[in-house]
């Protein structure tokens, strides 16, 4: 078989790039599974569709935006505060309604029974955001309005250029993996956070308001997720009410790649399943002389899953969470 | 005792009646399906409950849709989803596996007839042998029964020593895994024909009847056999020792219960029903693709098997039928009547329908329906509609 490997390195660096992005996004919503996880020792299913609310309310900002006017005369860095802003604030208060009215009457309950409700409420919400947009917009495909200026590209090599937006999204996504980590691990409520985690009743023993900071873990999940969210929406654009299913099937993937209920696991996870599936998706086809195209990378993903939780049900940085017998 | 009787067989008759004077009333045909849960139910002697539901099914059954065969085609997929439902009731009520991709196996059916069934296979294997003579349909019943088993007990083998909800998330890459595959093999080989699907699939022999009818009386005699080795597994050997793995695996283990072997077992069980079922499936619809086999059609059987109650096994036939009755007639006709009402430029409080959206369509808004089953009956009904008996003994 023929291999045109210069051509095979030529798109390595552009490759490489697109996993660091496509990482940090997973990263970003594994962040939402794993906390919660790390809290409850329950799957937010739901959590796709936390993610997916996030980019929906960034688009509506931005059309509103647009139809007024405006968005061409605003600074971009305003802009794109705004929606993030935005898209956090619905996201994280989503994730707070739902697991008031869906989780919080199943706690207790065998393990599988609010697993059952999360899919529940995964699949309510996909079509609750269909229905709000086809009486609001008559259409439930959505554009990102494109920023200009957020379209300026760097030229690195001859061969190799970076837009402005790749590396807002690589910023924007690294600053809130910090303030994240500061908030857990240099603060009180970090601290509670923790201690909720490691033991729910000695934490409420200690004058800890357990039922507050699980509210608190979904509000920060859901943000983290909405951010990813409209990130993800000025990233590649199109959005609907399903797309979030499989980021988010494949940032649980990162999750417990990384190690469940392990927040810088999360990160570590949702960066080598993002690189992984980079280059599957670009090395596949070149390499098998097209048999297996892009297609199959979704294949690739979740053979990681299977492969990993038989392997290494604990993740490449220990899960968190004790095993309950 | 014998006002139950006459209630019952006059609700039934009527209900009858109704739909051969109406038979384009969706109510009228809802009535009938109420007036045999209405049977199943009443307090009358069991060679009459058994009796009127065998006349309903296999007498009144037919004539309705001779009347308007649409119903006909309601029943026959409702007893499809029966079937699923209770091969995914094994494997979630009785052994309290959590199964995200159980379409799967569906899927696996539908193709091993698919393949080998119509003239794809020529493309895919070369030479002119195919298809296969229509008889073999009946062959082929029994291998897609072995071929699902054997893949559930693949998939098994590697994730059954996962925690419950690993295991769910497994299922359910592994059911996607499945829909990119048969999305995809039309290269290097062609074998599933990608997202074009395959068509024509052969039909078995109808030995006279016509082919709305013909399938209809397979699948109920499917069901029926379905129904029947389910309640022999239930109180068998192996059905009591999935309840007791269900309930609590470690204390199942310490009396002797072997984990895996029960496990595998539930999956295979679970996985030959779909694979049966599949084959079916595919002669009947003649063209298959991978749009039929998503994960919402895994989820919307769980959705059934939870209504119902699960690990019942009435509950589970009663489950499929009331959503697949809802996706069929109740949303689609919703969807038509707003439609007609839209046409006719009607206004509701000042507001003419006639601006609704255009994109809005009631039928499709299943996951809505499936998403609110499944929150609802956790939060206020986690045994389902019509519990199990074991489970109801437990709580009483």
């Amino acid at each position: 078989m023929h291999m045109d490997i210069p051509l095979l390195i030529g798109i390595f660096p552009q490759v490489l790039l697109d996993g660091i992005i496509l990482g940090f996004m997973y990263a970003l919503i594994a962040l939402g599974y794993t906390m919660v996880y790390g809290v409850l020792e329950f799957i937010n299913f739901a959590h796709s569709e936390i993610f997916i609310a996030g980019a929906f309310v960034g688009v509506e900002i931005l059309l509103g935006l647009k139809q007024a006017g405006v968005l061409d005369g605003l600074p971009w860095p305003l802009v794109l505060a705004l929606i993030l802003l935005a898209g956090m604030a619905a996201s994280g208060l989503l994730a707070v309604t739902m697991e008031r009215v869906a989780y919080r009457p199943l706690r207790g309950a065998p393990r599988l029974i609010p697993l059952i409700s999360a899919i529940g409420v995964s699949f309510f919400l996909q079509d609750l955001i269909r229905l709000v947009e086809s009486v609001w917009r008559n259409s439930f495909n959505l554009v990102y309005p494109s920023m200009d200026s957020l379209n300026v590209r760097f030229e690195l090599t001859e061969t190799i250029d970076v837009s402005l937006k790749a590396l807002v999204v690589i910023g924007a996504a690294l600053a809130m993996l910090g303030v994240l980590h500061i908030l857990v691990n240099r603060t009180k409520v970090g601290t509670a956070i923790r201690a909720v985690a490691e033991d729910q009743a000695a934490a409420s023993l200690m004058g800890i308001n357990v039922n507050g900071i699980i509210s608190l873990t979904f509000l920060i999940g859901g943000a983290m997720g909405g951010a990813a969210g409209v990130l993800f929406g000025v990233q590649y654009g199109l959005i609907n009410p399903y797309t979030g299913f499989i980021p988010g099937l494949k940032a649980f993937t990162a999750a417990v790649l990384g190690g469940i209920g392990n927040i810088p696991g999360a990160m570590v996870g949702g960066l080598v399943l993002g690189l992984l599936e980079a280059f599957a998706a670009s090395y596949l086809s070149l390499l098998t002389g097209g048999a297996f195209g892009a297609e199959y990378k979704d294949i690739f993903a979740f053979s990681v899953l299977i492969l990993i939780l038989i392997f290494r049900p604990k993740g490449l940085l220990g899960e968190v969470v004790r095993e309950r017998a | 005792m014998i006002l139950h009787a006459v209630a019952a067989t006059a609700l039934l008759a009527l209900s009858g009646i109704a739909v051969a004077v109406f038979p384009r009333s969706i109510l009228a045909f809802l009535l009938f399906q109420g007036s045999l849960l209405v049977v199943y139910l009443a307090r009358i002697p069991n060679w009459l409950r058994w009796g009127l539901l065998g006349v309903a099914l296999l007498v009144l059954m037919p004539i309705i849709g001779a009347y308007n065969g649409y119903y006909l085609e309601v029943a026959t997929q409702v007893g499809i989803f029966v079937a699923l439902a209770l091969g995914l009731n094994i494997v979630v009520g009785l052994a309290g596996l959590l199964d995200l991709g159980y379409v799967a196996f569906f899927a696996v059916g539908a193709y091993s007839w698919a393949i080998f069934g119509s003239p794809h296979g020529n493309i895919a294997f070369g030479g002119a042998a195919f298809p296969l003579a229509p008889p073999w349909f009946f062959a082929f019943l029994l291998i897609g029964l072995t071929v699902a088993a054997i893949s559930g007990v693949l998939l098994g083998l590697p994730v059954l020593r996962l925690r419950g909800d690993y295991l769910a998330i497994v299922t359910l890459g592994f059911g996607e895994v499945i829909r990119v595959l048969a999305n995809n093999l039309d290269k290097p080989i062609n074998l599933t024909n990608g997202p074009k699907g395959i068509t024509p699939i052969s039909r078995p022999p109808a030995l006279g009847l016509s082919y709305g009818e013909y399938f209809y009386f397979l699948v109920l005699l499917i069901v029926v056999v379905v129904v029947l080795v389910n309640r022999r597994l239930e109180d068998s050997h192996i059905g009591r020792a999935w309840e007791a793995v269900r309930e609590d695996e470690m204390a199942a283990q310490a009396m002797g219960v072997p984990l895996v072997h029960a496990k595998l077992l539930a999956f295979a069980c679970g996985a030959s029903f779909a694979g049966v079922m599949g084959v079916l499936f595919a002669a009947k619809q003649v063209f298959i693709n991978p749009e039929s086999f998503t994960f919402l059609e895994s989820i919307g059987v769980l959705a059934m098997v939870i209504l119902g109650g699960m690990g019942s096994i009435p509950g589970a036939v009663l489950g499929a039928t009331v959503v697949t009755v809802l996706n069929l007639q109740v949303l689609k006709g919703f969807s038509l009547w707003l439609n007609e009402l839209k046409n006719a430029g009607v206004t509701v409080l000042g507001y003419s329908l006639a601006d609704l959206p255009t994109q809005l369509e009631p039928a499709k808004y299943e996951r809505m329906i499936f998403g609110m089953i499944l929150v609802l009956m956790m939060i206020f009904r986690p045994q389902g509609i019509l519990p199990a008996r074991r489970r109801q003994r437990e709580l009483g």
